[in-house]
């Protein structure tokens, strides 16, 4: 268990190295000089120069990744242009509310999606799978930034019951979590419903009815668990989907999170936030895909653990 | 075995003329990959000649009749600059809908190309434009069309790149893969010997051995592909205002929410039923074409 975490997490390292690098050239091909950025509009070209030099700008390339890569590891993104804070102190204060939103929203689309589809998949054929069906389908083709204005508008501006901004609260995170859960929650439910219904016409399914179970304990105990194996993996993708998903999400509902900071940072070109958001964006969901992968050997006793 | 897998790669032009309409007619006889056949060809038409059934120029502001309701006069209302709704509707699939296929088109084409390059060379560059992929599916999707459109600034030509990005890596792998499992064929090892050049042996013998899957995949991603490209416009990121871009009118449209709830409905409906249509479209093809992944839903 120990030593397959290990090995995953191992694995990764290439990755993390092109994530890495990646990164670091995004910021080379920005368009604009980086110190002419950080001196500001009316320096002079000598300012600019010490910018550079204080900054490293001046030395070759892999010397500046060299440089990144070591600071990288003293944990260590750079400062804001616009701010002059350390980029990892503002990418600190937008984290939590961000992985609340994103916690949030992954737990509402599994329980309600997992429970959906396995009732759909229960009462095949009947009213209720249809509506499930639709309702899914239409849960995953509804832009989430839409979703999110229609839901302003009836339960902040026509009932006003909840605010129309988002905050880390109950009430701040009610809509922005639907908003965000829901086509996660749709492709969840329908995913649960077929591979239900795929293990349920499986021989060892027919063998449990054969040999006297009850239907209810066979669907329960034997089917359910083998079923659910797969959507763990759904879920995984899901999570990655859902981070790039509150981007936008905390856009509309000017939720203070890394999202709404990757914006703001756009559109104020403050490139180094920028390029620590996307490292660590990228991070997260390799992380994630670890997490989903031990989580598998775990359900799932016919991985092994070597 | 043998013979089975002979009357499958090579199959004489009428019999693959016959497979082609089968698939359409069981398409049609789909229930909801009709209606997504229907609905998303009656958006691409709506790309190709929306503009010309605009009963409005889209621009046009018409400031006695500034958040208007539905009427006869405008049929879905106007915006906050008296704009008719319809109008803006019509000319904006050209680039909602435009570019959310030719994205996804241009994303499934570099990709299989790429994955159909790597997969047969193999070696070295094989496991270096692999792991490229590897790297490049880190990033969440609309993250690297983000960043795309940070190096590029916004534009209708970096939009449609950036999103043809999101799809991009995925048909590579997708295509590696359907590239070394037909690779070692032995029809495949005929070609060689019989001096065929790689590209010859890539294109005509494997290529047409992915159309299916990766045609499945292009219709799957295109709905996803309309919601990033419209994503990225009601972000900002992607066409600006004025150009009557779906997203990019429900960007405009909140600040009106209160007083004209319309302006955010219409935009938000048009881009909803397009995915909704291609959604329909991409599951219908996968249980036809790709009987292996079937489940009726």
């Amino acid at each position: 268990m120990f030593n397959y975490t290990l090995k995953r997490l191992l694995e990764t390292i290439p990755t993390v190295l092109g994530i890495t690098l990646v990164v670091f050239f995004f910021i080379r091909a920005l368009p604009g000089d980086p110190a002419r950025l950080y001196a500001g509009q009316e320096s002079t070209p000598e300012e600019v120069e010490v910018i550079r030099e204080r900054f490293g700008l001046d030395a070759p390339l892999p010397i500046q990744f060299g440089r990144f890569v070591q600071a990288l590891s003293q944990g260590s993104l750079g400062r804001s242009y616009r701010s002059n804070l350390p980029v990892t102190q503002m990418i600190g204060r937008h984290f939590l509310p961000t992985l609340w939103l994103s916690l949030l929203a992954i737990a509402v689309a599994s329980l309600v999606g997992i429970g959906l589809g396995v009732l759909a998949a229960y009462t095949r054929g009947s009213f209720f799978d249809l509506l499930t069906t639709i309702l899914a389908i239409l849960g995953i083709s509804t832009p989430s930034f839409f979703l999110g204005i229609l839901l302003i508008y009836a339960f902040a501006v026509n009932w006003g019951v909840l605010p129309v901004t988002g905050s880390v609260s109950l009430r701040g995170l009610t809509l922005p979590t639907i908003a965000l859960a829901t086509s996660s929650l749709g492709t969840v439910a329908r995913f649960t419903r077929s591979s239900l219904l795929e293990v349920i016409s499986q021989d060892f399914v027919r063998t449990a009815r054969a040999k006297g179970l009850a239907a209810a304990a066979v669907l329960n105990k034997h089917a359910l668990k083998n079923a659910l194996i797969p959507v763990v993996t759904i879920l995984g993708l899901q999570f990655g989907f859902l981070l790039s998903g509150a981007i936008i999400i905390e856009t509309v509902f000017n939720f203070p999170g890394l999202g709404w900071l990757l914006i703001q940072s756009i559109n104020a070109r403050d490139y180094p936030v920028l390029q620590g958001l996307m490292l660590v964006f990228a991070l997260e969901f390799v992380l994630i895909n670890v997490f989903v992968d031990v989580l598998y050997s775990l359900i799932d006793p016919r991985i092994s653990y070597s | 075995m043998t013979q089975l897998t002979t009357s499958s790669t090579q199959p004489t032009s009428p019999s693959k003329r016959t497979y082609k309409r089968n698939a359409f007619q069981k398409l049609l006889r789909h229930r909801s990959g009709s209606i997504g056949f229907v609905l998303s060809s009656f958006f691409v038409l709506l790309a190709l000649f929306g503009g010309f059934l605009a009963p409005y120029p889209p621009a046009q502001a018409n400031y006695s009749a500034i958040n208007q309701g539905m009427s006869a006069e405008y049929w879905l209302g106007t915006d906050n600059f008296g704009r008719d709704l319809l109008s803006r509707i019509l000319v904006g699939a050209r680039y909602s809908i435009g570019v959310g296929v030719v994205a996804s088109l241009l994303g499934a084409i570099i990709g299989s190309l790429w994955g159909l390059w790597s997969g047969y060379v193999g070696g070295f560059w094989d496991v270096l434009s692999m792991r490229l992929v590897d790297v490049l599916l880190a990033f969440p999707g609309l993250l690297l069309a983000i960043g795309f459109i940070a190096i590029s600034g916004p534009g209708i030509v970096p939009l449609v790149l950036a999103a043809s990005l999101f799809g991009m890596p995925i048909f590579a792998r997708l295509a590696r893969g359907a590239t070394l499992s037909v690779k070692s064929r032995t029809y495949i090892e005929g070609a060689n010997v019989l001096g065929a050049s790689p590209p010859r042996v890539m294109f005509q013998h494997i290529l047409p051995n992915m159309i299916a899957p990766v045609l499945v995949y292009v219709s799957l991603r295109t709905g996803v592909t309309l919601l990033v490209a419209s994503g990225l416009s009601f972000l900002g990121l992607g066409i600006q205002p004025p150009t009557p871009e779906w997203g990019a009118m429900l960007s405009e449209s909140q600040l009106y929410l209160p007083i004209h709830p319309l302006m955010a409905f219409v935009p938000g409906t048009a881009i909803t039923l397009a995915v909704l249509g291609f959604n329909l479209l991409g599951d219908g093809l996968r249980d036809v074409l790709d009987p292996t992944l079937s489940g009726e839903l």
